[in-house]
């Protein structure tokens, strides 16, 4: 089994009502496994798929990446930092 | 080069001093400024969330693709998190380089990257509701 710890952020923070959550799973499972079982404890979370991103050890990864006992997995919405949304 | 995520408000002259440079005349400096309105609605604070570990290497990542694209001498960049009020600062960049058209366009494409890929929110609150903001989806 492989603990991973899993950072949600911004409107992922709010729907699991928690910012850190610590999950095991099966050798071999991605980063986007995590996502669905997420989702099976947050039906709110259901349907972001096309969106998010996933940093793995704070680095972008793919969603499909398997996880290591000890990693860091972020769930990244997409980003909105900086000033307003529409001032390019 | 000066990469930060801070609850503090930022700090413009620590920027200019940090890329400063004798052989650089020209320093441009970004502020993105919280404004009193988006999208028809009359805006009362943002609430900014990071995960700052990896916005600063993330910080540090287009800061290094900007120096090897224009040739500019340094680069200096801050995001505040927690609640910004109205006129308050969120994002600082600075952007050194010998002569001032090379400054200003690399400050330009390098806030452009930085909406794009660096780990930070702001939750918008206005009058009757309140929304994360979600920027587009890119790889």
């Amino acid at each position: 089994m492989a603990k991973v710890k899993v950072r949600l952020f911004a409107r992922l923070g709010d729907l699991a009502g928690t910012r850190e959550i610590e999950v095991e799973l099966g050798e071999g499972l991605t980063a986007v496994d995590v996502y669905r079982l997420l989702c099976e404890r947050y039906p709110a979370m259901a349907g972001l798929n096309g969106s998010l991103m996933y940093a793995l050890n704070a680095e972008y990864v793919d969603a499909e990446t398997p996880l290591h006992d000890g990693d860091e997995l972020a769930l990244i919405p997409p980003v909105s930092g900086g000033c307003g949304v529409d001032d390019r | 080069m000066l990469f930060e995520v801070t609850a503090e408000p930022l700090d413009p002259q620590r920027l200019v001093d940090a890329v400063r440079r004798d052989e650089a005349g020209a320093v441009a400096l970004f502020y993105g400024v919280v404004r009193n309105n988006n999208m028809g609605r009359n805006v009362l604070y943002l609430e900014y969330d990071a995960y700052p570990e990896m916005a600063t290497r993330m910080m540090r990542q287009i800061a290094e693709e900007m120096m090897a694209a224009y040739p500019i001498a340094d680069v200096a960049i801050q995001h505040r998190t927690g609640r910004l009020e109205i006129g308050e600062t969120s994002l600082l960049v600075a952007v050194s380089s010998p002569h001032r058209k090379e400054a200003f366009e690399a400050c330009h494409a390098l806030v452009d990257r930085f909406k794009e890929v660096v780990p930070i929110w702001k939750k918008e609150v206005w009058v009757g509701g309140e929304e994360w903001i979600e920027g587009e989806a890119v790889k």
